[in-house]
């Protein structure tokens, strides 16, 4: 029997988290996420599952206890805010490098710097192109309901261990503050020793049986010949990302001529947005990334090949939109690829996202074809 | 009498431990480090905790420090040993954890993350090696580094007025409630090699005895850095660092304290 409530986007990310056997979760108070971890302080997770929850002494040192945490084959977590996950770039560049499955939950805010505590997709780049230093990619999901922001941690949890990497749920404060209705996941079991023995025991650090060689978790490397080799075997993970892992969801896009892309929270404002445009006369449809990496490519270029033109809504200044015109570039399509956003917190109104569209396309709208150039 | 006939188990009288790699060290001739590593491996042995123990490796000489003790490790980003040891700590509390970890990497770009775990009473070991130097980037000031030591960064010798005093980091650490043994050893001499190894026992026994954060500071060389011989080292760190950094128990009480 399915258990649905009334929650808060944040209070959801610490009862999914509990519900997936997650066995710490290490983290550092920041607006607009608090309530992440004192949703668990409250929940006494370890007297239910045994899972531990640890307010750290900065988000470095979290990141870095996820790291002793996920380097033991367990299934460790954190969550932050923008300048806090930036705190966090080293330590999540360490684990990419050291291959440890983890998950990270950043509900992001308006920057740069201490910024303001509004929502925003301003850290999309850090995001996706990596964020710390070295090649590395994480596995982004971009949740747009509560719903999602429940169901991305067990997802990001499997996906991390699928591919030894670090996922990161990329969010934002509206969709960690607002309450709607979830179902909530059933409870699974945390992963017995056994289990952790038989899963990961060729590399997490358990202590070392009489039976085995010894395991050791590290990124550095000292024969550039063998870090380009560790490099190589990391971007053939990240191209099997690409491959198998991508999601989407396609709004009304069949008939579409013009198609707005947006994820989490300016992919509800452009739900609405569709409909004001159709009523309009406008054929407009709704791309939504869900998975930030891998990007959704394939969809866009196939997209690319018969509309006039994409829109990229983001809550930045425009950090999605360079992705959408490579895949366009790749698709050798001359569809014009605009932007549109706001930044510092403030999410765009349905209206403005549709008369930005009618000015940005007026050409293509007022001659019905393509504009060359 | 030939040489095989010696070779017996009733005339063996030292034996490298079997938990210690048999591979050769990276470390200077002369370095503290081969010296604290196997005491550590012998007292794993000794106290037969092999599988249960899992060190973590800071950023400096002893980086490769998994190369040398056949145990799991983790190799730790620069001064975050004891964040990451809490993770491990945390979620294997009957697991011996312990790190292992140099001046600059606990004391400079980890103090923050040391006073901490330290303070949080992290149910670990920690090993800190005080040569006063950078031992791995090439000699530069470490916050332990001396009045008027030369090093590549203080090549006037560390002015106070400008890079500060050099900083008694256990001292700091013996205050916290959540540490319950902290001492300050060395291995320059048998009988130091022998107290330092009385002490890193009585630590590992408090860990596995749940009592909260033991710390072994080992007060080192860096003849290399230092550029000295290892004999001149020895009598440098006798005749300057002992008398800064003196050697003995710090706190020996219970977590809370």
């Amino acid at each position: 029997m399915s258990e649905i409530k009334l929650m808060k986007g944040n209070e959801v990310l610490a009862e999914a988290a509990i519900r997936c056997g997650c066995d710490g979760y290490f983290g550092y108070p920041i607006t607009p996420q608090s309530e992440v971890m004192e949703t668990l302080m409250m929940r006494r997770p370890w007297e239910e599952t045994g899972m531990v929850v640890l307010q750290a002494e900065s988000e470095v040192a979290a990141i870095n206890m996820v790291y002793g945490a996920a380097g033991s084959g367990k299934k460790a977590m954190t969550s932050s805010s923008s300048p806090g996950i930036s705190l966090m770039a080293e330590g999540i560049s360490y684990l990419a490098g050291a291959e440890l499955p983890c998950l990270i939950v950043n509900v992001t805010r308006g920057g740069p710097g201490l910024g303001t505590i509004q929502p925003s997709q301003a850290d999309y780049f850090q995001a996706v192109k990596g964020g710390g230093h070295g090649d590395y990619k994480l596995i982004v999901l971009a949740p747009s309901s509560v719903q999602e922001m429940n169901d991305f941690v067990n997802l990001g949890f499997e996906l991390a261990f699928k591919y030894r990497n670090p996922a990161l749920i990329l969010t934002d404060g509206a969709l960690g503050q607002m309450m709607e209705k979830v179902e909530l996941a059933e409870f699974k079991p945390r992963w017995t020793s056994e289990e952790i023995n038989e899963n990961w025991g060729s590399w997490a650090t358990t202590g070392k049986p009489a039976s085995r060689k010894k395991n050791v978790v590290s990124s550095l490397v000292m024969g550039s010949e063998e870090m380009e080799a560790n490099n190589l075997r990391f971007q053939e993970k990240y191209r099997m990302m690409e491959e198998k892992e991508v999601r989407y969801e396609a709004f009304q896009c069949d008939d579409a001529e013009f198609v707005l892309v947006a994820f989490g929270t300016s992919s509800r404002v452009c739900q609405k947005s569709v409909q004001i445009a159709r009523a309009k006369g406008l054929k407009v449809g709704l791309l939504r990334p869900i998975t930030l990496f891998p990007f959704p490519k394939l969809v866009i270029k196939e997209l690319a090949r018969k509309v006039k033109g994409f829109m990229s809504v983001e809550m930045s200044a425009g950090q999605m939109v360079e992705d959408i015109k490579l895949s366009v570039y790749e698709a050798g399509s001359n569809a014009r690829v605009n932007y549109f956003g706001r930044m510092g917190g403030i999410i765009p109104s349905p209206e403005e996202v549709v008369e930005a569209l009618e000015e940005k396309f007026s050409w293509e709208i007022s001659y019905g074809v393509k504009r060359s150039y | 009498m030939e040489l095989k006939d010696l070779i017996k188990p009733e005339n063996l009288v030292y034996e490298k431990s079997k938990v210690q790699e048999d591979t050769y060290m990276h470390y200077c001739p002369g370095c503290s480090h081969g010296v604290v590593h196997k005491i550590l491996a012998e007292l794993i042995e000794e106290l037969g905790i092999q599988e249960i123990t899992v060190g973590v490796a800071p950023v400096g000489c002893a980086v490769f420090a998994y190369n040398y003790i056949d145990i799991d490790w983790q190799e730790a980003a620069h001064g975050r040993a004891p964040a990451v040891a809490t993770g491990i700590s945390r979620l294997y509390p009957d697991n011996f954890v312990f790190t292992y970890q140099g001046d600059g990497d606990l004391a400079s770009i980890g103090a923050a993350e040391i006073m901490h775990a330290c303070n949080r009473g992290e149910n670990i070991l920690v090993v800190f090696i005080n040569n006063g130097i950078y031992g791995m980037t090439g000699g530069q000031m470490a916050p332990t580094t001396l009045e008027g030591m030369v090093t590549s960064t203080t090549p006037m010798g560390r002015n106070v007025d400008l890079n500060g005093y050099p900083m008694r980091i256990t001292n700091l650490i013996a205050q916290l409630p959540g540490t319950s043994y902290v001492t300050r050893q060395a291995v320059h001499t048998a009988g130091a090699v022998r107290k330092c190894k009385k002490s890193l026992k009585k630590a590992m026994e408090n860990v596995l005895a749940k009592k909260g954060t033991s710390f072994v500071e080992v007060v080192s060389t860096c003849n290399s850095g230092w550029k000295m011989t290892p004999i001149a080292a020895n009598k440098w760190m006798e005749d300057n660092m002992i008398p800064y950094y003196p050697l003995g128990d710090l706190k020996d009480s219970v977590k809370g304290v």
